[in-house]
C-alpha cells in the first residue's frame, strides 16, 4: 500500500468513528443513536484492517454490527415510542457537567502525553506475516490463553441464561394456572391451588420485582 | 505495511473514549448509556490493537481485545434485559427514575 491511500483510508475511518460517536451520544432518537454506533463500529473495523488485525476486524463486524447493534434495535422497537426520554431535571445539571469536565481534563492530559512522547515511539516494525490472522490468533488462544478462553465461554452461557431470566420476568405456570374446571379432581390439591393462584396473580403485578429483592 | 503512525490511532481512541464518557455522564436514556459504554469499550479495543501492532512479537493485545468483545456482548445482553425489566416496572427508561432503593 502506498502512503496517500493509507492516509486517506485512515481519514475516512476517523471521520466515520468520530461522526458515529457524536451521533450516538447526541441523538435524541435512540434508533439514530444505534445507527451512529454502527457507523463508529464500521470505522473501527477499518482501523483494525490498517493495524493488520484482520481477524478482529471480521469479529468486530460480525459481533458488534451483526449482533449487538441488532439487539439494541430489537429492544428499541420493543419499547416503542417510550424509548425516547425527555431531558433530565435541571437540578442535577451542575454535577453532570462537573463530571464531564473531569473526564475532559483527564482526556486532554492523556492526549498531551501522547503528543509529547511522539518522537520517542520508534517507527513501526514490519508486521510478521501471521499477525492478526486466524491462525496466528487461534494458536495463542488455544495454547497460552486457553483458561480465559474457556472462562469466556462459561461467561457467555451464564449471560444468556441470566438475560433470559431477567428479561422474561415472572411468568404464570400454565400447569397450575389452568382453570380449575378443566382439571381432574385428583390433580387439584384444594388448599394448595388457591394459594398458588393468589401468588401467581401477585407476581404479575409490576411492583413485585422490587419486593422480592 | 501501514504507513499511518500509531499515535494517530491512539488519539482517535482517546477522543472516542471521551465522547463515550461524556455521553455516559450527560445522557439520561438507559439505552444511550449502554451505547456509550460500547463506544468506550471499542476505543479501548482500538488502543489494545494499536499497541499490539507496535509490539508484533505476539498477539497479546489482540487476544485481550477479543475477550473484551466477548464480555461486551455479554454485557449488552444482560444490560438490555435489565432495561426491559426496568421498563416493565417503571414504564420509562429514564435513568433518574431508578430510585426505588432510595427510600
Amino acid at each position: 500500500m502506498n502512503k496517500p491511500f493509507d492516509l486517506v483510508f485512515f481519514g475516512v475511518c476517523t471521520l466515520l468513528v468520530l461522526l458515529g460517536g457524536v451521533g450516538t451520544v447526541a441523538a435524541k432518537n435512540p434508533i439514530r443513536g444505534a445507527m451512529g454506533l454502527l457507523t463508529a463500529i464500521v470505522g473501527i473495523a477499518g482501523m483494525y484492517l490498517q493495524l493488520s488485525a484482520e481477524f478482529l476486524a471480521a469479529i468486530q463486524i460480525i459481533v458488534y454490527a451483526g449482533a449487538i447493534v441488532v439487539l439494541f434495535l430489537f429492544v428499541i422497537m420493543l419499547l416503542g415510542p417510550q424509548a425516547t426520554t425527555s431531558a433530565g431535571a435541571a437540578g442535577t445539571k451542575l454535577s453532570r457537567y462537573f463530571g464531564a469536565g473531569v473526564f475532559l481534563f483527564g482526556a486532554a492530559g492523556a492526549m498531551s502525553l501522547v503528543w509529547r512522547t511522539r518522537t520517542e515511539i520508534a517507527a513501526l516494525p514490519k508486521a510478521p506475516a501471521n499477525l492478526g490472522t486466524v491462525e496466528g490468533i487461534g494458536r495463542e488462544l488455544f495454547t497460552t490463553h486457553i483458561v480465559p478462553f474457556e472462562l469466556s465461554g462459561a461467561l457467555l452461557l451464564i449471560a444468556v441464561v441470566g438475560a433470559v431470566a431477567v428479561a422474561r420476568g415472572k411468568q404464570p405456570d400454565p400447569t397450575r394456572d389452568a382453570p380449575e374446571a378443566t382439571l381432574p379432581e385428583a390433580a387439584k390439591g384444594p388448599p394448595l391451588t388457591a394459594s398458588v393462584s393468589a401468588t401467581a396473580a401477585e407476581t404479575n403485578a409490576p411492583h413485585v420485582h422490587v419486593e422480592e429483592a | 505495511m501501514s504507513t499511518v503512525p500509531v499515535e494517530y490511532f491512539l488519539i482517535v481512541a482517546a477522543v472516542l473514549f471521551v465522547i463515550g464518557s461524556v455521553g455516559f455522564l450527560l445522557r439520561r436514556n438507559l439505552l444511550v448509556l449502554l451505547m456509550s459504554i460500547e463506544l468506550m469499550l471499542n476505543s479501548v479495543n482500538l488502543t489494545l490493537v494499536a499497541f499490539n501492532r507496535l509490539h508484533p512479537a505476539n498477539h497479546d493485545g489482540q487476544n485481550l481485545a477479543f475477550f473484551v468483545i466477548a464480555v461486551a456482548a455479554a454485557e449488552a445482553a444482560v444490560g438490555l434485559a435489565i432495561v426491559l425489566a426496568f421498563f416493565r416496572v417503571r414504564k420509562t427508561i429514564h435513568s433518574d427514575e431508578a430510585n426505588l432503593l432510595k427510600n
